[in-house]
């Protein structure tokens, strides 16, 4: 059998390998890096076969456009709603379809969404850096960035055409009206009351300084009530850290594990997915949650993606599959 | 008396004091040290990872399976004695201070009022102990910067810092390992990897282990590999 490949014919910044994550080595300095967007990352896995955390291309608002070589594959696009197309004609968003050697698939950016996902039924071949090859993008650690003339290798490749079509999508991962969830702290106690007001009180938008990292927000100057060198403390995917300027940043999968600038407050997981997905100019409001709230944001979206595989993604897999063997002996049937 | 704050839905951060001190750290090493061992006994469920640093420990949690309360009562009846201290190592480090590897030299020695000299002769002089990582793979958190070099981070980050930049801020020093934007003042170059590419050994430091820093001219800087 032939080695199935993508072959990059181009790809603008910020496109990289993404398992689900390195987790568990934050007290190395290393954040788990994985998806922007988990679920779109998952969904475009798990509706080809493979594992949820299974290697995918992240792709970025700037594009990418590969070449099938060796062998059909097919690929699932998941993700913001990127045009994606076939040999220049356009197939839409958030959709399997298999490619036979020579074709060619172009995501570009669309009418919304940061980040998109190519997936490809079979295992993507990729370095791996202490387990993992989701990609840390400052660093290069991990698999790494993906650029024009790389091979993007794939073992036990499957072909399976009775999947094609369009992607089931998953409802829970919307943002109501803009409202971003957090939990308050933990250094909220650095913030004057002036502040701590402004920052629910008042929208926020992203600016164009978005990357892997982190995300700057253009809104009301948060100042804070006490001295700038503190001794750096722990942060998380989703903190929001507040520099001595008083602007707020949103920090993302790429974040620096510590940090000596206050975080006012920590975006739930819920809706960090969706919150990736948004672009620079969108405008978002910080709505405080209880820390018992908060569990209650995680457990109900836990449940809800869970119903939305079985339900929406594994029966239509399953269905396809059923359809296309009916329809196998009904050709049997009438030779 | 430890403070718990929440952060997030999954994790929970323990302070053991406000500022630095040797001694709030070593509470740090032990906390961090008993609840490892909590999580390899069973004794705690639904942890996912803690996180060192220099007074708190970071505990994050998966939130299908506890919560914040859960996690704090559970830390609060540890019993933190009797973690056994990791022997340090001792690893020497060669620095170029020369200014073209050092643009913050000059600021730092406006700041302090000495002169670029009298900074590079202060931070020789310094005792440093890795205390944490933190921030990006492996940036090993040092203290030990003496108070007559003590500068605050700049008011924002500065991006495109070189790897193998020596930095300080806050008492604190330390040796990026990759190009990143930092708010810290860079007061010289090194060679050194703090992540040498070894899969057995991934990470030179351990905390705890402590750091000689050695002068060497720009010539010797570039002549080496």
């Amino acid at each position: 059998m032939n080695p199935a490949s993508l072959r990059v014919v181009s790809a603008g910044p910020l496109v990289t390998f993404q398992d689900g994550g390195r987790i568990g080595h934050l007290r190395h300095g290393i954040p788990a890096s994985g998806p922007m967007d988990r679920t779109a990352h998952a969904i475009a896995n798990v509706v080809l076969g493979n594992p949820a955390g299974a290697t995918a291309v992240e792709v970025s608002r700037a594009g990418a456009s590969f070449e099938c070589v060796g062998a059909s594959l097919t690929v699932a696009v998941v993700g913001g709603r990127f045009r994606t197309s076939v040999n220049g004609a356009t197939i839409g968003s958030n959709i399997v379809v298999t490619l036979v050697p020579g074709d060619q698939i172009a995501l570009a950016s669309g009418s919304s969404g940061s980040w998109a996902y190519l997936a490809i039924a079979g295992e993507i071949v990729a370095p791996r850096w202490l387990g993992h090859t989701a990609t840390h993008s400052l660093s290069g650690l991990g698999g790494g960035r993906v650029t024009a003339g790389l091979d993007v290798e794939v073992s036990a490749a499957r072909a399976d055409p009775i999947l094609d079509g369009a992607v089931a999508v998953f409802a829970g991962n919307d943002l109501v009206d803009g409202a971003v969830r957090v939990v308050l702290g933990p250094q909220d106690h650095r913030f004057t009351a002036q502040a701590l007001q402004h920052f629910v009180a008042i929208p926020f938008s992203l600016t164009e300084g978005f990357d892997r990292m982190g995300v700057r927000l253009d809104g009301p100057q948060l100042d804070l009530d006490a001295a700038l060198s503190i001794p750096s403390e722990p942060i998380v995917r989703g903190s929001v850290q507040v520099a001595g300027d008083g602007v707020a940043t949103v920090l993302l999968a790429d974040h620096q594990t510590t940090g000596g600038y206050p975080k006012i407050a920590t975006v739930v997981g819920a809706d960090l997915d969706a919150f990736c997905q948004l672009r620079p100019g969108d405008a978002v409001r910080f709505v405080p949650v209880a820390p018992a709230g908060a569990i209650t944001t995680a457990r109900l979206r836990a449940a809800a993606l869970e119903k939305f595989f079985d339900n929406d993604l594994l029966r239509t897999r399953q269905l396809a599959r059923r359809l296309a063997e009916a329809d196998l002996i009904g050709d049997v049937g009438t030779d | 008396m430890n403070r718990f704050a929440p952060v997030g839905d999954s994790a929970v951060l323990v302070e053991l004091a406000s500022e630095f001190s040797e001694q709030a750290n070593r509470q740090v090493v032990v906390l961090d040290q008993a609840i490892n061992s909590a999580i390899d006994d069973g004794r705690i469920v639904g942890l996912v990872e803690t996180v060192p640093a220099y007074v708190s420990v970071l505990v994050v949690f998966d939130p299908l399976v506890t919560d914040h309360d859960a996690v704090c009562t559970a830390i609060n009846q540890l019993d933190a004695t009797g973690a056994v201290a990791v022997e340090p190592r001792r690893h020497h480090v060669a620095v170029c201070y020369d200014l073209g590897v050092a643009p913050d030299l000059e600021a730092v020695a406006a700041h302090s009022g000495l002169s670029p000299a009298g900074v590079v002769e202060a931070h020789l002089a310094g005792s440093y102990r890795v205390v944490m990582y933190g921030f990006a793979p492996g940036y090993a958190y040092m203290a030990g910067v003496p108070a007559s070099i003590n500068v605050p981070r700049k008011l924002q980050p500065v991006r495109g810092v070189a790897a193998g930049s020596v930095i300080i801020a806050g008492g604190q020093c330390l040796i990026t390992t990759i190009e990143m934007p930092t708010g810290w003042s860079v007061i010289g170059r090194t060679h050194f990897r703090v992540l040498p590419d070894q899969p057995d050994a991934p990470f030179a430091f351990r905390p705890g282990d402590e750091i000689v820093f050695d002068r060497i001219t720009l010539d010797e800087y570039e002549a080496a590999p």
